[in-house]
C-alpha cells in the first residue's frame, strides 16, 4: 500500500469541505467544557498567589483559613515538595512555591472549599510573611544584576540560556557583499488570551486511582507532571484532556492548578474542581516572550543573501517553561525561506521577575520574522529593488538542506508570492521606492513579507525512540468504526481530521465514525496539540492504522467474492471490485467477513518523524518532516494627525501541501491572520508601577485585542504543494499563516507615511513620534538603538552542507594569541 | 434561616422555577443551579460577550444580571436556539462554515446573532460587525462569522443561497 495514503485514487473526503464532527455540538452548547463537568460532592479549589514579585516565603499561616466552616483541606508548598516544568532541563516550578516567589502570581497555598464563595474568603485569611528581594524587571537589568539570582541554574547570574551557533564563515560572507545591513528590532510580549479560562477536575477514586479533567493541549505531558510531582505510578492516573475553549499554545505546560487539585481530590478523597479568573489567567502567561534582535545581512546587488549575523535576546520571566526551545526558535527558521549560504545565530534568555513566557501561536518565530523582513524591506530600498521580486529571485530550493541542516521537501512560496502580488495589484500599487511614482492616495501604504513554520518538531519534548503519535482503530461487526488518538481538539479541527482520512480509506463517511481523544486510559499517546504538529503525525498514524484494517476488509472481501485483491476498492460504505462495480458487499458485510476469518478486527498505527541531517548541539530545535510558506501582502491607512494606523485588507497565500478540509484551512489562516493583527497594532503584555513588575492591565478590557471593528478583510489563496512527508501531502497551517503579518504591516506604514516602525506593536504614539523625528529631519524611525554587550561564548561552528559539512559541529580549536 | 430565593421565569420557552444564593448572577444561575453550561463565561466582568443570553428578545450579558433580576422574564439561552434536533438556521451555517472553532464564545455570538436577524432579516457586513462588536473571538478573526451570519439570513429570507466558493477554498 502506497504511503501516505497518496495512491491515486480520486479522493472523496480529503480536500472536501465537511463539516466538523463536533460543529453540532460546539453550535448548540453541548460541548462539555472543563468547567462544565460537575460531580457529586465536588469541592471548589482557590489558590492563594503572590502579591509581591520576588520574595523568600519565611512563614504560611493557614490556621484561620482552616477554621473557617466548609473548608475541608490546605495545602502548601510543603504538601507537594517535587518540581516539575515541560522541559527536562527546566524543572524548576513548583504546584505550590516552598521558599520562594519569583512574579506577581506565583502560587503560594491552596484551599478546598464545600463552595467557590467560602474557598475565595479561606484564601483570604492565609497569611503569609515575606522577605523581599530586589527585583528584576528587564532584560538589560537580568544582564547586568547577577544577586539576587531568581534561579540557581542556568548560563549564570540571571541568564537562563546562552547560545552561539556558526555555519559557514559568516565574516567572509559579509567580505562578499556589496552590501551590509544592520538593524535592531523590539517585540514586545503578548498572551494567548483563550476565551476559556484554564480549569481543571480531579477525582480520586475508592479504588486509589487519579482522574484529572483538564483543559490542557498536552494530556501526556499533564500525565508525566502529576506521576512525578504527587508521586503517584503513571499507571494509576488517567488524564483527560476536555475539549480546549482556544488554546494558541497557553495551556500547553503542565499547570500548578492542575497538580493541586488533584492533591486536594487525594487529601479530600472528594472530587475538586478549579476554575482559574481571567486576572489569574494572565499571570499563568506562557505567552510571546519579548524579544530584542540585532540583524546583520550581507548582499549582493540582486538581493542575494551572502551572510547573515542574528541576535535575540528573550525576557523569559520568572520560570523556564519552554524557554530553552524558544530561544533556539528565535534562531533556527531564518534559513528556509531565502537562501542563506552562512548564517550565525546568538541567543539568550533571561530570567525575570514576571510571569514566564512560552510559546504562544508561532513559538519563538514571529519576533524574528518580524525583524528579518522589515530588515529585508530595508535592504530592498537601498538596492532599489521590488522587495516581492527581490524574495522571489533568492528562494531556497525544495528538497534541500539549508546551512542550519533543515532539510526543506516542498517549498510553494514562489507561487504564495505570485498569488498576493496579482491579488493586491501590488504592481500598480506599490511606490518603487519612489515618491514620484506613487499611485496610492496620501497616508495609504501596502507591504509585503513572507515567512515559514514548522510541521511539528522533530523530536519529542523528552528525549525518547517511541513514535510521537498513535492511532488505535476499532471495526466492529455492525459496520461500526472507532478511531482513537491522544490527541486533543483545540478548535482547530484535530478530531475531525482523525475522522476525515479514516473515512477515506476505508470508503465510508466521516460521520460513520465515532472519535475518541486525549484520554490517557482509552487513547494512545499523542504528545499534544503545539508545535503544528497535529494533522501530519496524527494524520500519518491514521493512514497506516486504516491502512492496515483496509487490508483485512481486502482480503476477507477478495476470498468471499474471489475476485482480485487489486480489483477491490472502498468507497460510498461498499466494497467492490472496479470492474465489475456491482460486484459488492456493504462496509458492514466486509467487517463481517473480516471479522470471521480474522477475528475482532482492531488496528494501531503510529508516526514518528524522519530524522534530522543536523547531528550538532542544538540541532533539536528547527527541524521538522515539512515547512508551510505563507506569503501576505497588507494595505493600510495611517492618520499622521493621531498616528492611527487601519489596517484595510490582507491578501495572505498559504501553502497547506494538501488540504485535508478547505473550509478549516481557511478558518486557521483567517484566525492567525486576526492574532497577527492584534500584535503588530496593539496587543502587550506590559508592567508597569513599583519597577515594571505589576501587570498593567490583567483583564480583557483593558488588553486590546481586535473586536469585529479592527478586524480587517482578508482574502485566501490556498497553495498545495503536496509534501512527501504529509498525510495526503497535507502541511500546517494553524501557526503560519500568523508570521508575515506582523512585518506586512509594518513595512506597509512605512509605505504610507515613511516612518519605520522597529518596535512592535505599532501604537498611534510610537507613529506620532517617528513622524516627529521625521519632521525635525532626523531618522525616520521608532525602536530601540542598541543591544546589551554580552560575552557570547565562542560559537559552535558547523560546516554547512555546501562546505561538505556533515551536520556535527567542528572540534574545538584552542586559540594562541 | 433558608438562605435561597425563588424565581419563576419562562426559560427556553418553558416555565421554570430555580431558587439559589439570592446574590449570584444570571450566568451563575443558568450554570449552577439550571445545569445550562452552554451559557459560557470568559471573564464575568462585563467585558467579552461570551456569556450573552436573551431576556425578553433582548442580547444581555449574563455575568452582569442577577439572577433575581429574571423574575418573570422570558430568558432564551444557546440551549434554546434548535427546535427539537433541528437546528436553527445561524447553527446551520455555523456548523458549515467553521465560524465555531472552539465553539467557547459560539453560544454569545449565535444568541446576539439572533437578535440581529430577529430585528434586521437583511444586514449589511457592516451591520453585522456593529452588531457582534461586544464578543471576542480568538479563534476564527470573525470572518467566518460574518458569513455565516449571511448566509443564515438569505435562508431565513427564503433564498436559496450555496456557500460561495471563495468561502470555503479561498480566492483562484
Amino acid at each position: 500500500m502506497s504511503q501516505n495514503g497518496s495512491n491515486k485514487k480520486p479522493l472523496n473526503v480529503v480536500g472536501k469541505p465537511f463539516r466538523k464532527v463536533d460543529a453540532r455540538a460546539k453550535c448548540t452548547g453541548q460541548t462539555k467544557f472543563a468547567d462544565d463537568i460537575v460531580l457529586p460532592r465536588m469541592l471548589y479549589a482557590k489558590i492563594l498567589r503572590s502579591h509581591v514579585a520576588h520574595a523568600l516565603i519565611r512563614n504560611i499561616d493557614t490556621s484561620k483559613a482552616l477554621a473557617l466552616k466548609g473548608v475541608i483541606a490546605v495545602v502548601t508548598g510543603r504538601d507537594l515538595p517535587i518540581p516539575y516544568g515541560i522541559l527536562p532541563v527546566s524543572q524548576d516550578e513548583h504546584a505550590l512555591c516552598i521558599e520562594k516567589v519569583r512574579f506577581i502570581g506565583d502560587p503560594v497555598a491552596a484551599v478546598a472549599a464545600i463552595d467557590e464563595d467560602i474557598a475565595f474568603e479561606a484564601m483570604n485569611l492565609i497569611e503569609v510573611e515575606y522577605e523581599q528581594l530586589a527585583t528584576i524587571s528587564s532584560i538589560e537589568e537580568a544582564l547586568s544584576v547577577d544577586e539576587p539570582r531568581i534561579h540557581e541554574y542556568g548560563d549564570g547570574g540571571n541568564i537562563h540560556k546562552k547560545v552561539s551557533l556558526e555555519f559557514g564563515d559568516v565574516e567572509e560572507g559579509f567580505k562578499e557583499a556589496d552590501l551590509v545591513h544592520e538593524d535592531i528590532f523590539f517585540y514586545e510580549g503578548s498572551t494567548h488570551l483563550p476565551m476559556e479560562q484554564h480549569a481543571a477536575v480531579a477525582r480520586f477514586d475508592v479504588d486509589q486511582k487519579l482522574t484529572l479533567w483538564s483543559a490542557t493541549q498536552t494530556p501526556h505531558y499533564v500525565h508525566r507532571a502529576l506521576a512525578k510531582v504527587l508521586p503517584l505510578p503513571a499507571a494509576h492516573i488517567r488524564v483527560i484532556a476536555t475539549p480546549n475553549g482556544g488554546g494558541f499554545g497557553g495551556k500547553s505546560d503542565p499547570f500548578n492548578h492542575e497538580l493541586v487539585v488533584a492533591k486536594l481530590a487525594m487529601i479530600t478523597g472528594r472530587p475538586v474542581k478549579i476554575t482559574l479568573t481571567r486576572e489569574e489567567v494572565f499571570y499563568c502567561h506562557r505567552g510571546r516572550h519579548p524579544v530584542l534582535m540585532r540583524v546583520k545581512t550581507g548582499v549582493k546587488q540582486d538581493g542575494a543573501i551572502t551572510g547573515m549575523h542574528f541576535q535575540s535576546f528573550l525576557d523569559g520571566g520568572g520560570y523556564g517553561s519552554y524557554g530553552v526551545a524558544s530561544t533556539f526558535y528565535t534562531g533556527a527558521l531564518q534559513t528556509v525561506t531565502y537562501e542563506v549560504p552562512r548564517y550565525k545565530f546568538q541567543g539568550l534568555r533571561a530570567f525575570t521577575n514576571k510571569p514566564p513566557c512560552g510559546p504562544k501561536r508561532g513559538h519563538g518565530t514571529p519576533q524574528p520574522r518580524y525583524a528579518l523582513e522589515v530588515h529585508l524591506d530595508k535592504i530592498a530600498e537601498q538596492l532599489k529593488l521590488d522587495p516581492a521580486e527581490m524574495r522571489r529571485r533568492h528562494l531556497v530550493k525544495p528538497n534541500s538542506v539549508t546551512a542550519n541542516y533543515l532539510r526543506i521537501g516542498s517549498m510553494g512560496l514562489g507561487t504564495c508570492i505570485d498569488k498576493v502580488v496579482e491579488g493586491s495589484g501590488w504592481k500598480t500599487k506599490f511606490s518603487s521606492w519612489d515618491q514620484a511614482k506613487r499611485t496610492l492616495a496620501p497616508g495609504k501604504g501596502i507591504g509585503i513579507a513572507c515567512s515559514s513554520y514548522i510541521c511539528g518538531a522533530g523530536l519529542p519534548i523528552y528525549w525518547n525512540s517511541m513514535p510521537q503519535s498513535g492511532v488505535q482503530l476499532r471495526l466492529d461487526r455492525q459496520g461500526g468504526v472507532c478511531v482513537m488518538c491522544g490527541s486533543i481538539d483545540i478548535g482547530q479541527g484535530s478530531d475531525s481530521i482523525l475522522a476525515y482520512i479514516v473515512a477515506e480509506i476505508l470508503g465510508i463517511d466521516p460521520f460513520d465514525i465515532r472519535v475518541v481523544t486525549a484520554d490517557t486510559d482509552l487513547t494512545p499517546v499523542d504528545l499534544g496539540s503545539y508545535s503544528s504538529r497535529v494533522t501530519l503525525m496524527t494524520g500519518n498514524a491514521a493512514i497506516q492504522a486504516a491502512e492496515r484494517a483496509r487490508e483485512l476488509l481486502v482480503l476477507a472481501v477478495a476470498e468471499k467474492l474471489n475476485i482480485p485483491i487489486e480489483n477491490i476498492s472502498l468507497a460510498d460504505r461498499r466494497v467492490f471490485d472496479v470492474e465489475h462495480p456491482e460486484t459488492a458487499v456493504s462496509f458492514a458485510e466486509a467487517v463481517v467477513l473480516a471479522e470471521s476469518k480474522f477475528g475482532t478486527i482492531g488496528t494501531v498505527g503510529s508516526y514518528t518523524p524522519p530524522r534530522s541531517p543536523g547531528k550538532y548541539k542544538g540541532a533539536g530545535v528547527g527541524p521538522s518532516p515539512a515547512y508551510s510558506y505563507s506569503a501576505a501582502v497588507a494595505e493600510v491607512d495611517v492618520d499622521p494627525a493621531t498616528g492611527i494606523v487601519v489596517v484595510e485588507r490582507i491578501w495572505i497565500a498559504h501553502d497547506i501541501g494538501q488540504s485535508i478540509n478547505p473550509v478549516l484551512v481557511m478558518g486557521q489562516v483567517e484566525g492567525s491572520v486576526y492574532m497577527g493583527l492584534g500584535e503588530i497594532l496593539m496587543e502587550e503584555m506590559a508592567y508597569r508601577a513599583n519597577r515594571n513588575i505589576v501587570h498593567k492591565f490583567p483583564s480583557l478590557l483593558e488588553y486590546k485585542s481586535p473586536t469585529t471593528m479592527e478586524m480587517c478583510d482578508v482574502k485566501t489563496y490556498l497553495v498545495e504543494d503536496p509534501d512527501p512527508n504529509g498525510p495526503f501531502g497535507a502541511k500546517e497551517v494553524g501557526q503560519g499563516p500568523l508570521l508575515p503579518v506582523p512585518p506586512a504591516v509594518a513595512n506597509a506604514v512605512y509605505d504610507a507615511v515613511g516612518v519605520r516602525i522597529d518596535e512592535v506593536p505599532i501604537t498611534p504614539d510610537k507613529v506620532l513620534k517617528a513622524l516627529k523625528e521625521k519632521e525635525r529631519g532626523r531618522s525616520p524611525r521608532f525602536g530601540p538603538d542598541s543591544v546589551p554587550e554580552v560575552a557570547w561564548p565562542e560559537p559552535l561552528r558547523v560546516l554547512t552542507p555546501d562546505e561538505g559539512g556533515d551536520g556535527r559541529e567542528m572540534p574545538r580549536v584552542a586559540v594562541h594569541s | 434561616m433558608k438562605q435561597k430565593a425563588h424565581i419563576k421565569f419562562q426559560l427556553n420557552g418553558e416555565s421554570c422555577e430555580v431558587a439559589f444564593a439570592p446574590h449570584k448572577t444570571l450566568l451563575e444561575v443558568l450554570r449552577e443551579d439550571l445545569a445550562l453550561t452552554g451559557t459560557k463565561h470568559g471573564c464575568e466582568l462585563g467585558e467579552c460577550g461570551t456569556c450573552t443570553v436573551l431576556v425578553d428578545g433582548r442580547a444581555i450579558l449574563s455575568c452582569l444580571m442577577l439572577g433575581l433580576e429574571a423574575e418573570g422574564r422570558t430568558v432564551k439561552t444557546i440551549e434554546g436556539m434548535a427546535q427539537g434536533v433541528e437546528l436553527h438556521p445561524l447553527q446551520e451555517t455555523f456548523a458549515d462554515l467553521g465560524a465555531a472553532q472552539c465553539g467557547y464564545c459560539s453560544p454569545g455570538f449565535l444568541l446576539v446573532a439572533d437578535e440581529l436577524l430577529e430585528k434586521n432579516p437583511d444586514p449589511s457586513r457592516e451591520e453585522i460587525k456593529e452588531a457582534l462588536s461586544g464578543n471576542l473571538c480568538r479563534c476564527t478573526g470573525y470572518i467566518k462569522i460574518y458569513e455565516a451570519v449571511e448566509l443564515a439570513a438569505a435562508r431565513k429570507r427564503g433564498e436559496e443561497k450555496e456557500l460561495p466558493h471563495e468561502c470555503l477554498f479561498g480566492l483562484d
